[in-house]
């Protein structure tokens, strides 16, 4: 299993790339073995508003659906389309393909989430 | 839980395991879709062990099967295999049933490993006459090769013909690769394939011969997964989901395996009495028109109004298509209607479409 140095986790599974007040969501690789063959996409609406918790965008796999959960609260502002054609290239590098872009109200939030140590022992007792 | 004895094989080649009707079975392999697509190209082999068999014995075998079953097993001869439904009196599907029959006194029944227990009480407390009925699941392990390839890599281990193997015809006491078992041409996938069935013991030993002569024609192990996708793609009924206690074959739309007029058996006058006046809903296939997967219990709508449920849907890895069966009233089942599915509270359309979605390619 993959983890990338530098990014935040959730235990949902989601990743988070920081870039001041911008936080760029995706979901690890943990995430994507465990769903299987990605095939269906459904992307928030950018400009919609979002709580840390809710689950504004939803992956499908051939196995089952799986709500993706907002690890910080704010106002989407841009969502990676391509996913909409191209569902499995979350499976062929999940770190790369990004799902949505939230502007953050509150970044106190991203304390609550994991670092790549801990979320690699974390991904250990989820197994 | 149980597992099948192949149960550390699977899991040394990599495989995720799930519960299947109290089962650990291999889910996947190298992934659903790519073993999906060497199934459809050239060839998968599945470990179907956990099916349950039910042998029936006896002078009376014949006539107290018939009584059971929608299918007319009266013409069934030696060394073939029967299709077929047991019902309730009300019409409702016990389950969907494969008959081997290998004399007039001896039939091997393949059930659903789920509803094992199930059927032999059901056969047990409709017994008469000279008439035994054992479940020898644990004495049988089942393999199923499936694909175009499955036959050039079958014959590599036996000495008999197997192009002379007929559709749903089967050998009994085969030597394959030193280990005696029985072929069949059967499957659940919408290709050309075999089921095998061996003793217990030998499964291992034939799982690696099996693998070893598919090596030059690239065949993969594969899980219930793609087995799910590909009689989904097939139409073939999944019970539990298209069929069940509540549903009946005609609503199903498995008539040709229903025969009226053989004679008395359990569920028959419910059954003409829906044959009579037309079945309330039925199965129907739907392409979903928005974007969207529909998915086993979705509701389906038309005006508002709930007129059935989804069975089973799923993304087609053939057609590349979001596809799903659906229980729907029978009004709203016409190919080219459309209706609304409720997914996660938003309404997709999807439009009813022809089954199967993928046509079969058996060797008649």
């Amino acid at each position: 299993m993959k983890v990338v140095d530098g990014l935040k986790y959730s235990k949902d599974h989601e990743w988070v790339k920081v870039d001041g007040n911008k936080a760029t969501v995706g979901i690890t690789d943990y995430a994507q073995d465990s769903l299987g063959d990605i095939v269906f996409v459904d992307l928030p609406e950018p400009g919609s508003d979002v709580n840390a918790g809710d689950a504004p965008a939803v992956v499908e796999s051939v196995k089952a659906a799986s709500d993706i959960y907002s690890p910080v609260s704010g106002t989407i502002i841009e969502v990676n389309a391509e996913l909409e054609v191209s569902p499995e290239l979350i499976n062929e590098d999940p770190y790369k393909n990004w799902i949505m872009v939230i502007e953050m109200k509150d970044p106190g939030e991203l304390d609550s989430l994991m670092d790549t140590g801990e979320y690699e022992e974390y991904c250990k007792g989820e197994a | 839980m149980k597992k099948t004895l192949l149960y550390d094989k699977h899991v040394s080649l990599g495989a995720k395991m799930i519960d299947f009707g109290g089962w650990m079975m291999p889910l996947q392999y190298s992934g659903i879709i790519q073993e999906h697509q060497a199934v459809r190209s050239e060839a998968g082999l599945f470990d179907v062990s956990h099916m349950g068999e039910i042998m029936v014995e006896g002078k009376a075998a014949g006539e107290f099967i018939q009584r059971l079953i929608t299918n007319d097993i009266s013409r069934l001869k030696d060394s073939q295999v029967l299709y077929t439904l047991m019902c309730y009196p009300d019409g409702g599907t016990v389950d969907d049933i494969l008959i081997y029959k290998l004399n007039d006194d001896k039939y091997l029944i393949v059930v659903n490993a789920a509803n094992t227990e199930k059927d032999l009480e059901w056969m047990e407390s409709h017994r008469e006459g000279t008439v035994a009925v054992n479940d020898v699941s644990e004495q049988y392990a089942l393999l199923a090769l499936q694909g175009p390839r499955a036959q050039d890599i079958l014959q590599k281990l036996v000495d008999i013909p197997l192009e002379q193997l007929r559709f749903f015809r089967f050998i009994d006491e085969v030597n394959i690769a030193g280990i005696p078992g029985l072929i069949s041409r059967t499957g659940y996938t919408g290709e050309d394939g075999f089921e095998v069935y061996v003793s217990a013991h030998s499964v291992s030993r034939l799982w690696d011969e099996i693998m070893e002569a598919g090596k030059e024609y690239n065949l993969v192990p594969a899980g219930l997964g793609a087995r799910d996708t590909l009689r989904f793609e097939a139409a073939l009924p999944l019970y539990g989901q298209e069929l069940s206690g509540e549903i009946s074959p005609l609503e199903a739309g498995l008539d040709r395996f229903v025969k009226l007029d053989k004679g008395g058996f359990i569920g028959r006058e419910a059954l003409i009495k829906q044959s009579r006046d037309g079945v309330q809903r039925k199965l129907a296939g739907l392409e979903m028109v928005d974007r969207g997967i529909a998915r086993h219990g979705y509701q389906v709508k038309a005006d508002d109004k709930i007129i059935g449920h989804v069975t089973s849907g799923n993304f087609s890895p053939t057609l590349k298509k979001n596809l799903a069966l659906a229980l729907l009233d029978t009004r709203f089942a016409e190919e080219g209607t459309l209706v609304d599915i409720s997914v996660r509270n938003k309404l997709l359309k999807a439009k009813v479409v022809k089954t199967p979605f993928y046509v079969k390619r058996y060797k008649k």
